[in-house]
């Protein structure tokens, strides 16, 4: 690229900065005015709060007409053991497909990528009857089986990339030693994914945290609502009362924003060594 | 697709095929394959099977065919709905690919450039809104440019472009376009991550021997980087194209399900949603939502089929 021009790279940060404002004033901006006065959020939308316009009102009405500590907790629930599910179940699979030949190998393969593609929202039809079979509507074993079969084929694909990247010499030795294949699964393997769970961990927890229609459809009542489907329904009752909305807005976006910022590193990594497959 | 599974059996070859199927294989494969199987697979058939069915108000479903698609697409109650949810849907995906692409191409571009300070901490702050939910970023969004708020005026008034301001969320002729920008903004970061990976994955050696052979900045970049990464951009496309036409969080958060100022926001997401559950004074109907679905579906395959055999095969062959 020979050598670079200057004013080129001042154009070049202007422009990746207005571009990093765009993207982040609009999430400040709520976060600033979630702690100010009503007054204030009107008469001074970009002003920070200060000694006069500092209130946690909207905060004190979120907390007490909506339970987000609970909401909080069904969400945590649901994407801990969804993620927790997809990795010990899509490791074995992707296990058993990049280390054993076996009729019908390329076969199952195909059949699970289909799912990679196809969106499970279309079946929700039958999903939703199934569930009231099976006694699940509101309750978060619904949400979590769904969204197991929903991550199941991309960490099937991500972990069976990463498999076939561990030298082969650890398990044939062991092999050699008569140890059984679920040991060699269990304490060669899997200790030796745990760097793969943040890529997989990208692709389903942030679409199973943020996911509105799931629990829409499957467990919209009963305390079961995620923080998700919570703000939503809190949101349609108090549209009027800008501090209540602001600050359940802020209580939303807060505990993302620190995982992000404090996982950035390895989310983006993740992200982008995905990419390059 | 293909060349995964072959170099899947290849590495597998340590162990010889045997004549009986292993246990321990068919007990690695058993919960994901039955999992996967019960609530991805056997619903989404299901939910075909459904849509040849009707049923009335005692619940009792009898065999009609293809009688639903046919409702759906020349039923005057219908086929208005369903051809404006899709024309929606499709200006929905457009804008996508125009402006969500194109920013994530640019920005891209720009954060691949050699020794650039501060790369890393631009591409998380950019990427930031893509991790927060739908839902959130729509009310976020509706808040900015409700008028009573006036900060969404008051800003434009500050780069001198007051006059152009308007309810843009409420009017029938802007709705649609302010929805998908709203998406737009939000999603950028992930071409824009998926671009730059492919971006990064060129080697130095070719844009070298580029430049010396007289190539500008523009040449390099029309003949030797953008033929690279175009693999990345059929990905991208085809990302973009299955998320778009099964979109429905952003729209029901904002406009809710009846996807207003009259339908002009409905896509088949929210279409979908309301033929389902029902609204107002329409009462919902399974089959009838299984046969959207199944239309939906379709539409997806049809895309990714496009993308499988027309696209990618052409993509690979152009960049070997």
């Amino acid at each position: 690229m020979g050598p670079t021009i200057r004013p080129g790279r001042i154009a070049v940060h202007v422009a990746l900065i207005l571009y990093t404002i765009l993207a982040l004033g609009p999430i400040l901006l709520i976060l600033v005015n979630a702690f100010k006065t009503r007054r204030a959020i009107f008469a001074d939308p970009l002003g920070l709060p200060n000694g006069q316009t500092f209130t946690t009102i909207g905060f004190d009405r979120v907390f007490a007409n909506a339970d987000f500590g609970l909401y909080f907790f069904n969400s945590l629930t649901v994407t801990l053991v969804s993620l927790v599910l997809i990795v010990l179940i899509g490791a074995m699979a992707a296990w058993a497909l990049t280390e054993y030949k076996f009729t019908g190998n390329t076969l199952i393969a195909l059949y699970l990528a289909v799912g990679i593609m196809v969106p499970i929202r279309l079946g929700s039809v039958s999903i939703l009857r199934m569930m009231v079979e099976l006694n699940l509507v509101n309750t978060l074993t619904a949400l979590i089986l769904v969204y197991v079969a929903q991550g199941l084929p991309l960490a099937i694909l991500i972990l069976g990339e990463f498999i076939q990247q561990i030298p082969k010499d650890l398990r044939d030795a062991a092999r050699c030693d008569g140890v059984s294949e679920y040991r060699i699964f269990a304490s060669i393997i899997l200790p030796l994914i745990s760097p793969a769970i943040a890529t997989v961990a990208v692709f389903t927890m942030v679409p199973v945290w943020n996911d509105l229609w799931f629990p829409l459809i499957l467990a919209p009542g009963d305390g079961k609502q995620t923080i998700t489907l919570g703000v939503q329904q809190f949101i349609g009752q108090y549209v009027t009362d800008w501090n209540a909305v602001l600050a359940s807005l802020t209580l939303a976006i807060a505990p993302v924003l620190v995982l992000y910022l404090l996982f950035s590193r390895y989310l983006v990594r993740g992200l982008t060594a995905g990419a390059v497959k | 697709m293909t060349d995964l599974t072959a170099s899947r059996i290849q590495s597998a070859d340590a162990v010889p095929a045997r004549s009986r199927f292993p246990i321990h294989i068919a007990v690695f494969l058993a919960p994901a394959l039955a999992i996967y199987t019960l609530f991805s697979i056997y619903p989404l058939i299901d939910t075909i099977r459904l849509s040849l069915y009707a049923g009335d108000e005692t619940g009792a479903r009898s065999f009609v065919g293809l009688e639903n698609f046919r409702t759906l697409l020349s039923d005057p109650n219908w086929s208005g709905q369903f051809w404006n949810a899709f024309r929606n849907n499709l200006i929905f995906f457009l804008i996508h690919m125009v402006v969500q692409n194109g920013i994530g191409l640019g920005l891209a571009m720009l954060l691949s450039l050699p020794r650039l300070t501060g790369g890393s901490v631009y591409r998380t702050l950019i990427f930031l809104p893509t991790m927060l939910s739908v839902v959130i970023i729509g009310f976020i969004w509706q808040l900015i440019l409700n008028p009573l708020w006036g900060i969404a005026p008051s800003l434009l008034k500050a780069v001198g472009l007051g006059s152009f301001f308007g309810p843009w969320l409420g009017q029938e002729s802007t709705a649609l376009l302010t929805v998908s920008l709203i998406s737009v903004w939000q999603f950028v970061g992930i071409p824009m991550m998926l671009i730059y990976a492919a971006l990064l994955n060129i080697p130095d050696d070719l844009l070298d021997a580029a430049t010396v052979d007289g190539a500008g900045p523009f040449s390099v970049f029309w003949f030797v980087r953008l033929p690279l990464i175009l693999p990345t951009l059929g990905v991208v496309s085809i990302l973009t194209f299955v998320a778009n036409f099964n979109a429905f969080d952003l729209i029901y958060a904002i406009k809710g399900a009846l996807a207003g100022p009259n339908f002009s926001t409905d896509i088949l997401g929210t279409f979908f949603y309301r033929t389902f559950f029902g609204f107002q004074l329409q009462v919902g109907s399974p089959t009838m939502g299984a046969a959207v679905a199944t239309a939906m579906l379709i539409i997806i395959l049809v895309g990714v089929l496009i993308y499988l055999f027309g696209v990618q095969r052409r993509l690979q062959r152009h960049t070997f």
